[in-house]
């Protein structure tokens, strides 16, 4: 199985800033109705820009099978 | 990417927290940075205003971002736990209420106009020199140095978590920002129930 490196919100710590959205390059992330920070898996590379930026460090960098 | 003309509101954060320092009276343009969000999140933007309009925001970003003044390190753990940030929350609505008890005891002429700011709601700075009277009454130029000294308070503690942690960790328990997501979440709430209750779902 192939393996892909993903961002993934812990929402319990998300406070919807959206700076993890202003500086993904491929715009993957989206802030559900002001609650909490959603990452679009299909667009998502793993970067890791977001969680570099999130204030809450409540971006965690996971390995998913595809 | 190409820049927004909103991309360009922490000049007018800069501009604001500047003025406050010729002419205390223009303190009251803070109350746009209080009701924006307010209305935004109310009829159904979210944090809009968070996610593109904060000028304050965006400034800690550019400080501690792109001049490097913050450490970047993550924020502790208490720091983001909800306890934290809603008694942070009440907290600061209790210190507004009583700066607006002190605003309304001048308008009742119960007492006179003081010309401090107060900084971390401890911090007396005499502030006289940008007070060049007014065209109303005192109580007016009273709420200015108050509100004045909530939005410098918050800067300051902005600013001091930007170095200490990641740029933008005011962020993270800033009374508008935790008040606005509360009342995201409630409208999402509300929103779902509706829409249980159309489909008939219990
Ligand atoms: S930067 Fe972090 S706290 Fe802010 S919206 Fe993104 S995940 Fe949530
Ligand atoms: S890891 Fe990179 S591509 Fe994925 S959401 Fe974060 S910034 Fe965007
Ligand atoms: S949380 Fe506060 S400082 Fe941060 S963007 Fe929202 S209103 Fe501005």
């Amino acid at each position: 199985m192939k393996k892909k490196r993903l961002a993934v919100v812990a929402s319990n710590e998300c406070v919807a800033c959206g700076c993890c959205a202003k500086v993904c390059p491929l715009k993957a992330i989206a802030i559900l109705r002001g609650t909490v920070a959603k990452v679009d898996a299909e667009k998502c590379v793993g970067c890791s820009t977001c969680a570099k930026e999130c204030p809450a460090s409540s971006i965690r960098m996971c390995e998913v099978g595809v | 990417m190409k820049k927004k003309w909103y991309d360009y509101l922490w000049i007018a954060t800069l501009l604001y927290m500047s003025l406050g320092f010729f002419n205390i009276m223009f303190a009251w343009l803070g109350l746009i940075c209080f009701f924006v969000p307010l209305i935004m999140s109310f009829t159904g933007f979210g944090k809009g205003y968070c996610n593109r309009y904060c000028g304050r925001g965006q400034l800690f970003g550019i400080l501690g971002g792109g001049l490097g003044l913050s450490r970047k390190k993550d924020i502790p753990k208490w720091m983001k736990s909800k306890g934290f940030r809603y008694g942070f929350l009440i907290f600061f609505f209790v210190m507004f209420f009583q700066m607006l008890w002190n605003t309304y005891l001048v308008f009742a002429g119960a007492s006179g106009l003081r010309q401090i700011v107060t900084l971390l709601w401890t911090f007396k700075l005499p502030w006289n020199w940008a007070y060049h009277g007014t065209f109303f009454t005192e109580g007016v130029a009273q709420f200015a140095f108050g509100f004045y000294g909530v939005m410098l308070t918050s800067t300051v503690l902005g600013l001091v978590t930007m170095i200490l942690f990641k740029p933008r960790s005011w962020c993270v328990y800033c009374p508008m920002g935790t008040m606005t997501q509360l009342i995201a979440k409630g409208k999402m709430k509300s929103h779902k129930g509706c829409k249980r209750r159309k489909l008939g779902v219990s």
